[in-house]
C-alpha cells in the first residue's frame, strides 16, 4: 500500500511537511508542490528532514520562485503536471497534507 | 484511471485552485477520467458566474466551466457550504426566497454525498486546498 504524499506549505510557514515524513514509508513518494518546494532548496533547514526520501517536487512552482533546478538537494525528481499525475495513478492512494 | 478532486480553496486566494485546475486539465491530456471534481468551504467560490478578474489575468471559473464543457466534467458545488457563501441556483434561489442566481455554467450545487460517492466510485481522489 504506497501513499503519494503532497505538501503544499512552505516548512518555514508551517509544519506540515515534517508531518507529512513522519509518516511516510519506503514505498512512499512525497511530492512538493506550491510553496512547499521551498523545502527542496539547497542550503536551507528543511533539506535535512528530506535526506533518504523519495521526493519530488513540482517544476512549474519552482520556475515561479525563482529556484533554479540547479539549487535543489542531490536525489529530488523534478515533475511537470503530466508527471503528477503519473505519480497519483503509480501510488496507491494519495494523502494531501493541508 | 478514474479520478475526483476535492477543491477546498476559492480562486485567487493562495494557489490552491490554481493547482487543481491544472492538474485535472494535465490528466484529461493524458486520456484519464475525471468521475467529479467537488468544490467544498470557500472552494465554491470558484463556481460563481460573477467573477470579473482584470483582462489580463486568469479566468479562474470560466476556465473551469469551459473544461466542463469540452470533457462534460460534473462540477459540483457543496449546498451547505454555497449557502453559507450566496453562490446560488434556481433551485436554492426557490427554496430560500432568494431574487437572484449567480451559478457559473457546468456548475450543479448538491450534497456532501456526492464527495463520498466519487471517492468510492474513483481510482484516486485527490484533495487540493490550503
Amino acid at each position: 500500500m504506497s501513499i503519494l504524499h503532497i505538501v503544499n506549505k512552505s516548512p518555514y510557514e508551517k509544519s506540515s511537511l515534517y508531518t507529512a515524513v513522519d509518516f511516510v514509508k519506503d514505498s512512499d513518494v512525497v511530492l512538493l508542490i506550491e510553496d512547499a518546494v521551498y523545502a527542496a532548496a539547497r542550503g536551507g533547514k528543511a533539506a535535512e528532514k528530506l535526506s533518504g526520501l523519495d521526493i519530488s517536487v513540482l517544476g512549474a512552482d519552482l520556475a515561479a520562485r525563482g529556484i533554479g533546478e540547479d539549487k535543489l538537494i542531490d536525489g529530488v525528481s523534478v515533475v511537470d503536471y503530466a508527471g503528477f499525475v503519473d505519480l497519483v495513478k503509480a501510488k496507491d492512494s494519495t494523502q494531501s497534507w493541508l | 484511471m478514474k479520478l475526483t478532486i476535492q477543491v477546498n480553496e476559492g480562486p485567487y486566494q493562495h494557489q490552491a485552485a490554481d493547482s487543481a485546475y491544472n492538474f485535472a486539465k494535465a490528466a484529461l491530456a493524458k486520456g484519464h477520467e475525471i468521475f467529479r471534481v467537488f468544490f467544498y468551504h470557500d472552494g465554491v467560490n470558484n463556481g460563481t458566474r460573477l467573477t470579473t478578474p482584470p483582462q489580463d489575468d486568469r479566468h479562474a471559473v470560466d476556465r473551469w466551466s469551459e473544461l466542463a464543457r469540452e470533457y462534460e466534467l460534473d462540477l459540483v458545488l457543496c449546498v451547505a457550504a454555497a449557502q453559507r457563501r450566496g453562490i446560488v441556483d434556481d433551485g436554492e434561489a426557490e427554496r430560500n426566497g432568494k431574487d437572484a442566481t449567480n451559478i457559473a455554467d457546468g456548475f450543479r450545487i448538491s450534497g456532501l454525498g456526492q464527495l463520498i460517492e466519487g471517492a468510492v466510485q474513483s481510482d484516486r481522489l485527490v484533495v487540493f486546498g490550503d
